[in-house]
């Protein structure tokens, strides 16, 4: 038995980062959950389940509607060109952000917490990835032509892509990001896939995983190449990951319009990405923790230590708020100050105290640790920061339109009703790919986790050595 | 297949792959590599459900290439950008847009970083497994009674046939001598 079994007390000066009796227990634990009959699974899955498909759904008619009518059946039209649709693609990629922090940035900072939640977050990023590509995709009113913001020869176009317009960066960038996502998920998935196949009962399932874990037997030399593709795929990842927002950025810095053309933008989209996609993580993780009885892997050291990054991510994106009222003020700029006093006091104010309430006075709660360690409290918020990050995209580009440089160009933005259907279809498409995925692939990296649970023994070796 | 290629890939029944025992802890694993090494093997293996560390050194694994493989693709995929926005402005189908340059580094920055990201990607990516001579879905070890606790909670060293040392009952006698359990010769 170890001292800290012995004396409780010491799990609340050390707790332990995650609670397995050993490294088989933690096997089971995270593998029970896919394992079991498909056909016993709760009753209360396959309902929720059922919501987010028929959603899913939704987000098909609405987009066959699209398809058929134009996109005329959205309300962006003169002068705001750019709506909801790139709201919601901005608001997507910016959720997607934080799995790739937690897999590749923290990995490179040794945070062992990491191990946890960093399988979730990068399914996350995936799939918040593909509901923000449906957004551009469709936009384009053809998608059947999207092959164009590809440099594909083709007789049809017989152009080439502008590489002087940020808007093809964005699509190397944003394409460049889900694919990378995937190898890295991937790769890190392998040896639990190897694990499961190991453990299938099934013929099915020892033929399906056997062929997804590619052989992989955890041979020390393939585990040596593994950590160094592991390893640059992180190193990689990082810059890949500053980039993708930066370059989404570009797409309103390297514009003319005031609200828009500031260099704080490349910086406060990072913020604000990251920012969002703790909280989503947080939310997915909340209820999963609960639904799958993960309370051993997943623990509050996890949980706080993210409503930290979301308290600073938080506070960067209030000052970045600060920072483009000062500039626009000390610029002199006419323009550029209407712009911003139109923002907080002009048609779309709500919009902007909603996001003003939402992502610098809700994160302040954190401070408190009482508050950051409250399951209910972290849940509210996380939830109103993502409704406060879609609302900056919202009031980024919509109030920057809305008003022109002519008055006789001026209008005001109404989503129309595809508009508010396709959104509520992403976010069924989100969630439907997060509960398949959470059911039927290993939500928690058990190799890695298990290299942390091997340290954390190790650890408590020692302390038996100094109370003796 | 011919027999050649079975006994290449460690398949039929004379083969003989190695002897293999288990450890119950990462620590044990490697203290006996190291033993089993000092004896003056080198055709030596581990297989273990994480990565452990410290098992490179004590069995003699040489350290990975697949940071040069990445390197070169890195450049490949910076000079393809730098190349395609190049030829494509600039040779293919010049056209002025806005009185913008035709090509321009400034520009072009975005894009190359981007492609030598990509590249680099699928170097690590494809590159591993090629390295590993993955995906190879049966492996000899796999007819060890164990061999499926190695990917939960077993730590596998495997003294393999190739070793010009090895002889079964002794090297089985040898991993005893350092601990391991379940000692087995694993025929392919």
């Amino acid at each position: 038995m170890s001292v800290v079994e012995q004396h409780p007390a010491l799990m609340e000066v050390n707790p332990p980062l995650i609670r397995a009796k050993d490294y088989h227990d933690l096997t089971e634990q995270i593998s029970v959950i896919t394992e079991g009959d498909v056909l016993k699974t709760p009753l209360k899955y396959w309902i929720t389940l059922s919501i987010t498909g028929g959603v899913t759904a939704l987000l098909g008619a609405m987009l066959t509607f699209l398809v058929w009518n134009g996109i005329g059946v959205w309300g962006n039209n003169r002068p705001v060109g750019w709506a909801w649709d790139i709201t919601n693609f901005v608001f997507w990629i910016g959720i997607g952000h934080a799995g790739t922090l937690i897999s590749a940035i923290l990995f490179l900072f040794r945070q062992k917490w990491r191990t946890s939640i960093n399988r979730s977050a990068e399914a996350m990023t995936l799939f918040a990835v593909m509901c923000a590509g449906v957004f551009p995709l469709f936009h384009t009113g053809r998608p059947w032509r999207a092959y164009w913001l590809f440099p594909i020869p083709n007789t049809d176009l017989n152009l080439w892509q502008n590489f002087r317009s940020p808007l093809i960066w964005d699509v190397f960038a944003v394409s460049t990001y889900l694919t990378v996502s995937a190898l890295f998920w991937f790769t890190g998935l392998v040896p639990d896939l190897a694990t499961l196949r190991d453990r299938a009962v099934t013929r099915t399932k020892q033929v399906v995983f056997g062929i997804l874990s590619l052989g992989w037997r955890g041979s020390a030399r393939h585990w040596r190449n593994y950590e160094m593709s592991y390893l640059i795929l992180a190193a990689i990842s990082t810059p890949l990951v500053l980039s993708v927002h930066s370059i989404v950025s570009f797409d309103f810095a390297t514009s003319v319009i005031p609200g828009w053309h500031t260099t704080i933008f490349p910086p406060y989209f990072v913020a604000g990405a990251i920012f969002s996609g703790f909280a989503c993580v947080m939310t997915l993780l909340i209820i999963a923790r609960w639904a799958l009885n993960l309370h051993n892997i997943i623990t509050m050291k996890h949980l706080e230590n993210m409503n930290k990054i979301i308290l600073v991510t938080g506070s960067i994106v209030g000052y970045a708020y600060a920072t483009e009222f000062f500039i626009a003020w000390y610029s002199g700029n006419t323009y550029e100050r209407y712009a911003f006093l139109n923002r907080a006091m002009g048609p779309y104010w709500w919009a902007y105290w909603t996001m003003v309430t939402c992502n610098v006075i809700s994160p302040q709660f954190f401070w408190f640790k009482k508050l950051r360690t409250s399951i209910p409290v972290m849940f509210v918020l996380s939830i109103t920061t993502n409704i406060g990050m879609w609302f900056e995209r919202f009031v980024i580009i919509v109030t920057s339109l809305h008003r022109d440089f002519l008055p006789s160009s001026w209008g005001y933005f109404k989503p129309t009703w595809v508009d508010m259907c396709t959104f509520a279809g992403t976010i069924g498409l989100f969630l439907t790919l997060f509960l398949l995925f959470a059911r039927f692939l290993p939500m928690i990296a058990m190799s890695e986790v298990k290299g942390v649970l091997a340290h954390q023994k190790g650890a408590f070796k020692n302390q038996e050595v100094v109370s003796k | 297949m011919t027999p050649s290629t079975m006994d290449k890939l460690g398949i039929g029944d004379d083969k003989v792959y190695g002897v293999i025992g288990e450890f119950s802890e990462p620590h044990d694993l490697v203290e006996a590599g190291r033993k089993i090494r000092g004896m003056g093997y080198t055709k030596l293996d581990a297989m273990t459900p994480f990565p452990v560390h410290g098992i490179d050194d004590a069995i003699g694994v040489p350290s990975s290439k697949l940071g040069w493989i990445v390197v070169c693709f890195t450049i490949l995929g910076a000079a393809t950008a730098q190349g395609l926005m190049y030829w494509v402005g600039a040779v293919n189908y010049p056209l002025v847009i806005g009185g913008k340059p035709l090509f321009d580094v400034s520009y072009s920055i975005p894009v190359t970083f981007e492609l030598a990201v990509l590249f680099s990607a699928f170097a690590a990516f494809l590159g591993m497994w090629a390295i590993n001579g993955l995906p190879r879905l049966y492996h000899p070890s796999m007819c060890y009674k164990n061999s499926h606790r190695a990917s939960d909670d077993r730590f596998l060293l495997v003294i393999e046939a190739d070793d010009p040392m090895f002889e079964p009952a002794k090297s089985a006698d040898h991993l005893r001598g350092v601990g391991a359990a379940e000692v087995e010769v694993v025929e392919g």
